[in-house]
């Protein structure tokens, strides 16, 4: 899924899901933090995208407007659209909303022991998604629970199906979660930080599954992470976050081999590898920008190494560099052809 | 970051079991979690020992012990000769100005209700002979500037700085008395990419200038690699591998290294197609009961029956020169 089309040229309603420049702001009592300043991206059925992004780059919020489930107030989002099957969702009564959430568009969460409900056992949990929304049976929504439990490969799911969820490990317990996720059949998965949580070897095991379960059922994963390694093993395309603004977006190959954006490669460079041992890291020298009192400009200026007067005074377009890849940078060219140094 | 071969602290057999009881009035011994089960290593001066492995695997318990916050069950800690298991009065005072840690969690770890001078400067309230009264804001000060904060920050409270730069104050309190190790748990892995690069850059200078021990637990396997000398492989409450970066990381000899080596997502897409990935099965059985034998064995996918009733050494054998706990040891490549 290397080779797709730049993504202005298709209408709405082209893409599974697309989200067309969202803005969303967070009203608080010492002001106005802007979360999202213009988010734009696009997921087709049977793609994995990577939204990749460190913490306060507006990666979960953007997921939580597609979901619906950001608190309003204190969020409020002024101008934007998310496309499902052409359809706004933004603008759609709640109740029809509602229908699509959990049906259509479905998300699972990085902390799956505060996800999930501790006095309820994971068989109820699972099956009740079944009984509120399609009116089974206690008896069939529980053999369904099962079943969805064998598909994403606990154990035994036949007796632990009455099992709470301390008695699950870190690993099962986001299977779990999976399970719920995947009972209505979604065609949209959203995995916010799926394995953050998870050691190594487990994480390993819950990528493969998503993968599978992605290919086997052809839904549209959008993976949110900060974690450069996940990302380069199973996304086909990345979006990079900062500041609330896509500010590169690219297939996976591409952006590793050569970033367009000095942020994109600061990060690239800050990683500490396992193949090699360096001397010393780069580092990428600031903070994050306090979204309350964003710099004007390109918002990456006061941390980027080729800062220029044009980079204070102008917010950077997105610059299509062909092949459906775009960079905010007013020196993205320069940066793809290796000019900046 | 040489080491110069000087033999700081030793550990030998370490071993602590944390009780199971039943009742309330009459608590009766059911079990035993064996958190750390027999952990031996030697720490030179000025080099960097790496502790690796998966949650429960022991790291934490055997940072809390060797900061003696936990008694042991059994086994002797070393410290430039003497057992600090045996220690009291002003030899153990001595201990705790020696050996300071730097935890997890900035956000936590941290005094909300302290300034930056308070937290940096609460060691000296016990310690009064490293600073005297009127010099302490002046160390203080110092500290902030050697880890890379501003001196004049020193009255602002916790919440007015970033994750990274409380990690910073965390550092600087742990400096605070001059210790010759610092036990860092997890330091890192709260942190944002582009924040952890700049605190593990600040720990190899700091390590280099003061002449530092460390001893640094994490699970992240490229940030141990980045800044260990020697590396030691947890799998639990054992060692079960251990040698310097470079045996570690190209020439794993135990099964359970080479599987954790290759779970580590690699930030390079070309790599996916043709790496050689071990899959483990399931998950890390409970420390309270662990296997027979081998501890690994209902994991691997090389265990024979040896490896039930026999239980491993941590010792080199014929094929490699680093001590590995495997019947079975053989080199693999796993990280290309």
């Amino acid at each position: 899924m290397t080779d797709f089309e730049v993504m202005t040229t298709r209408p709405a309603g082209a893409y599974l899901l697309e989200v067309r420049d969202l803005f969303v702001e967070f009203h608080t009592r010492d002001g106005v933090a802007k979360v999202i300043n213009g988010v734009s991206y696009h997921l087709d059925p049977g793609e994995t995208l990577a939204v990749l992004g460190e913490s306060g780059s507006g990666k979960s919020v953007t997921a939580q407007a597609i979901m619906g489930i950001l608190d309003m107030p204190p969020a409020k989002i002024p101008s934007g659209q998310i496309f499902y099957h052409g359809e706004d969702l933004l603008k759609m009564p709640e109740d029809k909303r509602r229908a699509i959430r959990g049906n259509e568009i479905s998300m699972i969460f990085q902390d799956a022991l505060s996800a999930l409900n501790p006095v309820f056992s994971v068989g109820w949990q699972i099956s009740e998604t079944l009984r509120t929304r399609t009116g089974m049976s206690k008896g069939d929504a529980l053999k369904r629970a099962v079943e969805l439990m064998d598909q994403v490969k606990i154990p035994a799911a036949r007796q632990r199906v009455k099992d709470y969820p301390h008695q699950f490990s870190g690993g099962m317990r986001q299977r779990v979660m999976i399970a719920m996720a995947l009972a209505m059949d979604p065609k949209v998965l959203i995995a916010d930080e799926p394995t953050t949580a998870l050691d190594v070897t487990v994480q390993a095991q819950i990528m493969d599954l998503l993968a599978d379960l992605r290919r086997d059922l052809n839904m549209g994963l959008i993976l949110i992470t900060h974690d450069l390694g996940v990302v380069a093993d199973v996304a086909d395309r990345i979006a990079v976050m900062y500041a609330g603004r896509i500010i590169e977006h690219a297939d996976v190959h591409s952006i590793y081999k050569q970033p367009a954006h000095p942020y994109t490669e600061g990060l690239l460079a800050s990683i500490p590898r396992l193949d090699t041992k360096g001397t010393e890291l780069a580092t990428i020298k600031g903070l994050p920008p306090n979204l309350m009192r964003l710099p004007t400009g390109c918002k990456y200026h006061p941390r980027c190494p080729y800062k220029q007067n044009v980079c204070v005074d102008t917010v950077p377009a997105s610059l299509e560099l062909g092949g459906g890849r775009t960079s905010a940078c007013h020196f993205a060219k320069e940066m793809l052809d290796g000019q900046l140094r | 970051m040489a080491s110069s071969g000087e033999v700081i602290l030793r550990v030998d057999n370490l071993v602590k079991h944390f009780p199971i009881t039943r009742g309330i009035l009459f608590r009766t011994k059911i079990g035993a979690v064996k958190a750390v089960d027999g952990v031996s290593f030697e720490l030179h001066k000025g080099e960097t020992l790496g502790i690796v492995g998966e949650s429960g695997c022991g790291k934490s318990t055997l940072a809390r012990l060797l900061m003696r916050l936990e008694e042991p069950t059994a086994g002797r800690a070393v410290l430039n000769g003497k057992n600090i298991f045996k220690m009291g009065g002003t030899e153990l005072r001595r201990l705790r100005r020696n050996v300071q840690m730097v935890m997890q969690d900035p956000y936590t770890s941290l005094n909300p209700r302290l300034t930056v001078s308070d937290i940096i400067g609460e060691p000296f309230e016990i310690h009064t002979e490293v600073a005297p009264r009127g010099d302490r804001q002046r160390r203080v000060q110092e500290l902030l500037e050697l880890v890379g904060l501003n001196p004049e920050h020193i009255n602002r409270y916790p919440h007015q700085f970033s994750g990274g730069q409380r990690q910073r104050i965390g550092i600087a309190r742990a400096l605070a008395l001059k210790p010759e190790i610092i036990v860092c748990d997890e330091p890192v892995s709260a942190l944002d990419v582009s924040i952890q690069a700049q605190v593990v850059n600040l720990l190899e200078k700091l390590q280099d200038e003061l002449g530092l021990s460390y001893i640094f637990i994490a699970h992240d396997l490229s940030v141990v690699r980045h800044i260990s000398d020697r590396v030691g492989v947890m799998y639990l409450g054992k060692i079960i591998e251990i040698g310097t970066d470079l045996e570690i990381y190209d020439y794993p000899t135990h099964p359970y290294t080479q599987a954790l080596l290759s779970a580590v997502p690699m930030p390079d897409p070309e790599a996916r197609a043709h790496r050689d990935v071990i899959r483990l099965e399931g998950d890390v059985p409970s420390p309270a009961n662990p296997p027979s034998g081998c501890r690994f064995r209902t994991r691997c996918w090389k265990a024979q029956e040896k490896c039930a009733l026999e239980e491993p050494l941590l010792i080199r054998r014929a094929v490699e020169p680093h001590p590995s706990a495997c019947h079975f040891a053989e080199l693999k490549h796993v990280v290309a």
